[in-house]
């Protein structure tokens, strides 16, 4: 077992851990808190990878703003009344179905890819990913840029004619 | 690095976003679950590139379209819960539920 599979292995296990946390803690902004644990940690999966350039995108679009917004929101929708049990009565059947799904697919993944080995000879550098970008994937990222644009109008849109009203 | 240890983590991953989108019953709180569930598919993505050794990167680009998207989607939804909010005063989703 080589370094960065043991890196690797602790990552996933900061990963796993802070995701249960962040879903089952009672705190609201802990909660929010443990999904930046777990985005962080699914950035060193990426550098390990040699993802190195998603890593750091990961690193500013979720941890730097993603997060932000959700505090945010946190903070805007607080209630007087705190709500009482932070899961709904169904929690048993949505620990069932998280659990058959996760078991499910781990099965399928471990059936057909078991053996093979992640090498590591293209590093996705900004270099090389922009490459790829602005050669073969600019239609899609154009289209992407307008989706976000609508998507941003959308949330504008919606928040003002709720202080309309 | 054997392919297993990302897929695995991946798929547990997705198991604890999807219990966290059907059991929270905060909204806000939904929505993260939602967050986790698509960074376990980003972390297929990049795996199958790395084991690809893609020529165009094609996992780690469209990795980095899912993150923009997420980006939309959680400034839709959380615009979304904060209407919500303002018009029943509450994201307990059973409580909304309950009043329709």
């Amino acid at each position: 077992m080589t370094a960065t599979e043991i890196i690797f292995l602790l990552f996933a296990a900061v990963a796993v851990g802070s995701a249960l946390l962040a879903m089952t803690t009672k705190q609201l902004v802990h909660s929010a808190l443990w999904l930046v644990v777990t985005l962080g940690a699914v950035a060193g999966c990426f550098v390990l990878m040699t993802a190195e350039f998603v890593a750091w995108v990961q690193v500013l679009v979720y941890v730097g703003s993603v997060v932000v917004l959700v505090i945010f929101a946190l903070m805007l929708t607080r209630q007087q009344s705190t709500i009482s049990a932070e899961v709904t009565g169904n929690r048993w059947t949505a620990a069932v179905l998280g659990l058959v799904a996760a078991v499910g697919l781990g099965a399928t993944v471990v059936s057909g890819f078991h053996g093979e080995r992640i090498e590591g000879h293209k590093i996705g550098t900004a270099h090389s990913i922009g490459k790829a970008l602005f050669k073969e994937w600019v239609l899609p990222f154009e289209i992407l840029s307008g989706v976000l644009l609508a998507a941003l109008i959308g949330a504008i849109v919606i928040s003002r004619s709720g202080s309309e009203r | 690095m054997p392919l297993l240890y990302p897929l695995v983590l991946s798929a547990a991953l997705f198991g604890i976003g999807l219990y966290g989108v059907l059991a929270r019953r905060n909204a806000v709180l939904m929505l993260l679950g939602v967050e986790i569930m698509l960074n376990a598919v980003n972390l297929n993505l990049v795996a199958f590139d790395a084991w690809f050794a893609d020529k165009i990167h094609t996992g780690q680009v469209l990795t980095l379209f899912t993150i923009t998207l997420a980006a939309a989607e959680i400034g839709l939804g959380l615009a979304i819960v904060l209407a919500l909010f303002r018009a029943v005063r509450t994201v307990d989703v059973d409580e909304v539920g309950a009043d329709t």
